[in-house]
């Protein structure tokens, strides 16, 4: 267990290293760079036009002139400090722009987990002991929560709920210290998109190791011997299925990530997604690495946690 | 759910089977044929087919210029003049969605190709080569597939300024690495073969190993995922697009046009439709289409032929005999016991009229190679057949309960407490996330109730029953840190904490070491005599029988072929099966062996011969053979489904 952690823990730096590095070699093969970006955009103090003499002093200002490994460790110790750097663009500093943002992502995400997870669990359970008809609907949606777009579903919840039954706000966000009631309102549509599209394929997952587990040589033995059938399927099915599908919320969570930054569009949420999006439309690219790197970390993370419960789960991780 | 993460797209390669050691194709149909009589993969086809068409020749089909400006006419719904209606614009909807094709499929196409690429050439290259290639690529898998992809493209989408093909390319490598684990899974399994058949040892080169014998087993695969991949691709674009990425303005896209459609969402909401309706659709059509694919190929690996589908149909027609009266002094009384179970064409008897007697206290075996109806016959006592499987006929009477007739209930109360079970993986039969004593018990609390303590210290007198030498640690272990003889006794302590008047051992021994089947054996006879419990014991393992039975049955092919006294048997078969199994018996214990004296295999079910079913691997069959043969009484106690059975004790003493 300890080693299997110290391995995952030790694939994760590389990762974060890599990903942050390859970020930083993209950006020397793009053409143009950040001191571009800036004199171009205007927002700089220069206006439209520039002369060279300024474009090198304002990347010798902003370090571009010095090697791409000296430029990298130059952000990565600030990195590691909690420093991401400032938007050349909007001169705001990275580390807090993406610290509040990040509440409104992680609400969504973590909601969306929850309910996702617990309606798909449920119906995967009942349509593994009850099988037939609720399981093939089951099958069907799976693969049409797969084929639909969730910023489509989200725009035509939007539609109904929002502009015809005027049930629920279209967009905007409420944080929940102005108040509780209007951040639940207006986080209810963003949710029920992002659960409708992923509750029947992970219902169809929950019910495969459900009926995984069912199928196994020990429920044959419990059941030959007399167990009851509620302690087969709540006792020793779900026990068992639990450890694959931990795996499945954690795949979920860090999916759902991607899907937030649609969501959020939709919904005009102030979250990670939205910052993201918006700085790569304008090249700001420090503020797109420190979403990478954010994010990056909490896949790790996920990834950590689901093995720590994966083995708590399974007594084999467990002892070894 | 939107697959937009890597992570997503690559999900769906890892339930695709290593398809390495897929046998030869049985039916000569090509696979492609077979597709096109699938419906839903013919609608798919068809439909993508019209889009790729449309976007090809959308100048020619398109009704209007995706351009033309109708201010006259903005947000109408569908009329005869425009079909979709008209954008905010007065822009023709139907035209802009088939000029929009082209961008999408396009990008789409871009994507599934290098995802292609990618994944073949570095799972070619990783199951081909081995060695530290393979490490490479599994630490490279292991690390992409953790990437968030979305915000990657995100990355490249700033630095190469919103290049849409180059992140669609981006895309499909973020996507590759499930898919090339699959393609490393097969490859290897091809390596591996060729190992065996020296085709590598002879000298071919390894351009011509990969072309010719491992990119045909690949192809499968390939399609599968290239086309499910393909699908969320269009997706990832049109997001994108949605987001504001890609091709700008007024050039029409999927994507585009659903923004526009946001934009004006409260005055004519339907302008969503069409463009989302034709993604999803398109997506939607990729799904099933990969699906229909792993289907098809996955039916050209399976093996039954029409022609015996036919002829287990026919054999469902011939009813069997009414079953006779149950022996009123034997515990167990089985009488004409026929069990069907689904085949891939239909259904098929597995055990045909058997009958069988097991008297109280006694042991009796129930003898036979892999595949003749042993263990289903033990499931069907027990209620337990798989799903589909049926009693079609017969009777299961213990003691005065019918088996076959009663509900649910009856059956949950009966087992545990008067038939019990233990069966061959004694590892496998224990539930591997609770301890040993846990399980032991949930059967005493379920069969007796009582505190908790007065239930763990019945199943502490239990473990020391099975002679566990330290049943307290023994209760507080998993199932994992047991050692196979230890399962068993556990398992053994399991069945008996209902005291159950007969213990089905389905091949108890089998997958233990010789010294410790011993021990299991001498163990299963001792309760058996301490307790007066009766046993059927079921098992290929004449040596099993000989030390432990008093009566055994052979098995052939779902029938009852002999039944007799262990020792008369052993001393003159009755039958050219027993005859054959018992000249083949190994050194007592040896497992896996060989039945040198009988050619040939156990037939499927569907391949049985109208008559007698041993027939085609018997030394004495004649033209008599050719009709159902029943069986017949050749000596007391002795019972025999053999029209020749008079030989064997010619060539006996001959
Ligand atoms: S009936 Fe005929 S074919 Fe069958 S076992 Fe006897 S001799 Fe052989």
């Amino acid at each position: 267990m300890l080693q299997l952690i110290a391995r995952r823990l030790s694939v994760s730096v590389l990762l974060i290293l890599l990903i942050s590095f390859l970020t930083f070699v993209l950006q020397s093969l793009a053409p143009g760079d950040v001191a571009k970006t800036i004199l171009n955009s205007g927002s700089g103090q220069l206006g439209g036009g520039y002369t060279d003499e300024q474009y090198q002093e304002l990347r010798r200002a902003l370090g571009l002139d010095q090697p791409l490994l000296v430029q990298y460790w130059d952000w990565l110790s600030h990195a590691i400090r909690g420093d991401l750097g400032v938007s050349p663009v909007s001169g705001v500093d990275v580390t807090s722009a993406i610290s509040s943002r990040l509440p409104v992502t992680v609400s969504l995400v973590v909601l969306g987990t929850v309910v996702t997870a617990a309606l798909g669990i449920g119906l995967g359970m009942i349509s593994a002991v009850r099988g037939g008809r609720l399981g093939r609907v089951v099958d069907v949606f799976s693969v049409i929560g797969f084929a639909l777009p969730n910023f489509w579903l989200a725009l035509l919840l939007v539609a109904l709920f929002a502009v015809s039954l005027g049930m629920l706000p279209a967009t905007g966000y409420v944080p929940i210290d102005v108040s509780p009631a209007e951040w639940a309102r207006s986080l209810i549509l963003p949710i029920a998109t992002l659960s409708l599209s992923a509750t029947a394929s992970f219902a169809k997952q929950t019910r495969d190791s459900m009926l995984d587990t069912l199928s196994r040589d020990f429920v044959r033995m419990l059941r030959a011997n007399g167990a009851s059938e509620a302690s087969i399927v709540f006792r020793h099915g779900l026990r068992n299925a639990a450890i694959p599908v931990v795996t499945l919320v954690g795949l979920l969570f860090i999916g759902l990530f991607s899907g937030a930054v649609f969501i959020e569009s939709v919904f005009a949420l102030p979250g990670m997604g939205r910052l993201a999006v918006q700085a790569t439309e304008q090249h700001d690219l420090p503020v797109v690495q420190g979403v990478v790197v954010v994010l990056t970390l909490v896949v790790v993370v996920t990834n950590l946690a689901v093995d720590l419960v994966y083995g708590w789960l399974n007594p084999k991780v467990r002892v070894s | 759910m939107t697959a937009v993460a890597s992570q997503d797209l690559a999900a769906p390669s890892s339930d695709e089977p290593p398809g390495g050691n897929s046998r030869p194709a049985v039916s000569r149909t090509p696979t492609w044929r077979r597709l096109l009589r699938r419906p839903l993969a013919v609608i798919s086809l068809a439909y993508l087919v019209l889009l790729v068409l449309a976007a090809v020749f959308a100048d020619v089909v398109a009704p209007y210029d995706p351009a033309d400006l109708d201010l006259d006419h903005v947000l109408s719904g569908p009329s005869a003049g425009h079909l979709l209606g008209t954008d905010p614009l007065g822009r023709d909807v139907l035209s802009r969605l088939i000029h929009g094709g082209q961008v999408s499929l396009v990008n789409g196409g871009v994507a599934a190709l290098t995802f292609v690429m990618v994944g073949v050439a570095t799972g070619l290259v990783a199951g081909f080569f081995g060695g530290w290639t393979d490490r490479v690529f599994t630490w490279a898998v292991d690390v992409v597939i953790a990437i968030p992809g979305l915000i990657v493209l995100l990355v490249v989408l700033t630095v190469f300024g919103g290049n849409m093909t180059v992140a669609m390319a981006a895309l499909g490598i973020l996507s590759a690495p499930g898919f090339a684990r699959v393609v490393r899974g097969v490859t290897l399994g091809v390596r591996q073969e060729l190992y065996i058949s020296a085709a590598k040892v002879s000298g071919l080169p390894t351009r011509h190993i990969l072309l010719r014998h491992v990119l045909p087993r690949v192809t499968g695969p390939i399609l599968v995922q290239a086309s499910l991949f393909f699908g969320a691709a269009l997706l990832v674009d049109a997001g994108l697009a949605y987001l504001g990425f890609g091709v700008q303005p007024p050039t029409p896209t999927w994507g585009g046009m659903i923004i526009e459609a946001a934009s004006v969402i409260s005055q004519q909401p339907w302008l969503l439709v069409p463009p989302g309706i034709t993604l999803a659709l398109a997506t939607l059509s990729f799904a099933l289409l990969g699906d229909a694919i792993r289907d098809t190929s996955a039916e050209r690996t399976g093996r039954q032929s029409g022609n015996a589908r036919r002829r287990s149909a026919a054999r469902r027609a011939e009813l069997p005999r009414p079953a006779g009266a149950p022996d009123p002094a034997a515990l167990l009384s089985v009488r004409g016991l026929t069990v069907s179970l689904p085949t891939s064409g239909g259904t098929a008897d597995v055990v045909a009229d058997v009958d069988l007697d097991v008297r109280p206290g006694e042991t009796v075996g129930l003898v036979g190679e892999s595949g003749c109806g042993k263990s289903i016959t033990a499931s069907a006592l027990l209620g337990l057949l798989p799903a589909g499987g049926e009693i079609r006929t017969g009777r299961v009477q213990l003691g005065d309960v019918d088996l076959t007739t009663a509900g649910k209930s009856l059956l949950r109360s009966v087992r545990g407490s008067r038939i019990a079970l233990i069966s061959q993986e004694p590892v496998a039969s224990l539930d591997p996330v609770f301890t040993a004593g846990q399980q032991v018990d949930e059967l005493v609390r379920r069969h007796h109730g009582g505190s908790r303590q007065a239930v763990r210290a019945r199943t502490l007198e239990l473990l020391t029953s099975v002679r566990l030498r330290d049943p307290e640690s023994v209760a507080r272990r998993y199932p994992h840190e047991l050692s196979g003889g230890m399962a068993q006794r556990v398992a053994i302590a399991m069945a008996l904490a209902g005291e159950p008047d007969l213990l089905v051992a389905d091949e108890p021994t089998t997958a233990l070491d010789v010294t410790v089947q011993a021990e299991i054996l001498r163990l299963l006879q001792s309760i058996q005599a301490e307790r007066g419990m009766a046993v059927l014991l079921i098992t290929h393992d004449w040596g099993v029988v000989a030390q432990v039975c008093q009566r055994a049955y052979v098995m052939y092919a779902g029938h009852v072929v002999e039944s007799a006294p262990v020792a008369a048997m052993i001393d003159q078969p009755l039958h050219p099966y027993s005859a054959g199994l018992l000249a083949s018996m190994p050194g007592r214990g040896r497992p896996g062996h060989h039945l040198a004296s009988i050619p040939g295999t156990v037939p499927a079910p569907a391949d049985w011969p109208a008559g007698c079913h041993f027939a085609p691997r018997c030394a004495l069959a004649t033209e008599d053979c050719a009709a159902p043969v029943p069986l017949s009484e050749p000596a007391p106690g002795r019972l025999s489904r053999c029209v020749h059975h008079d030989r064997l004790i010619e060539g006996a003493t001959a």
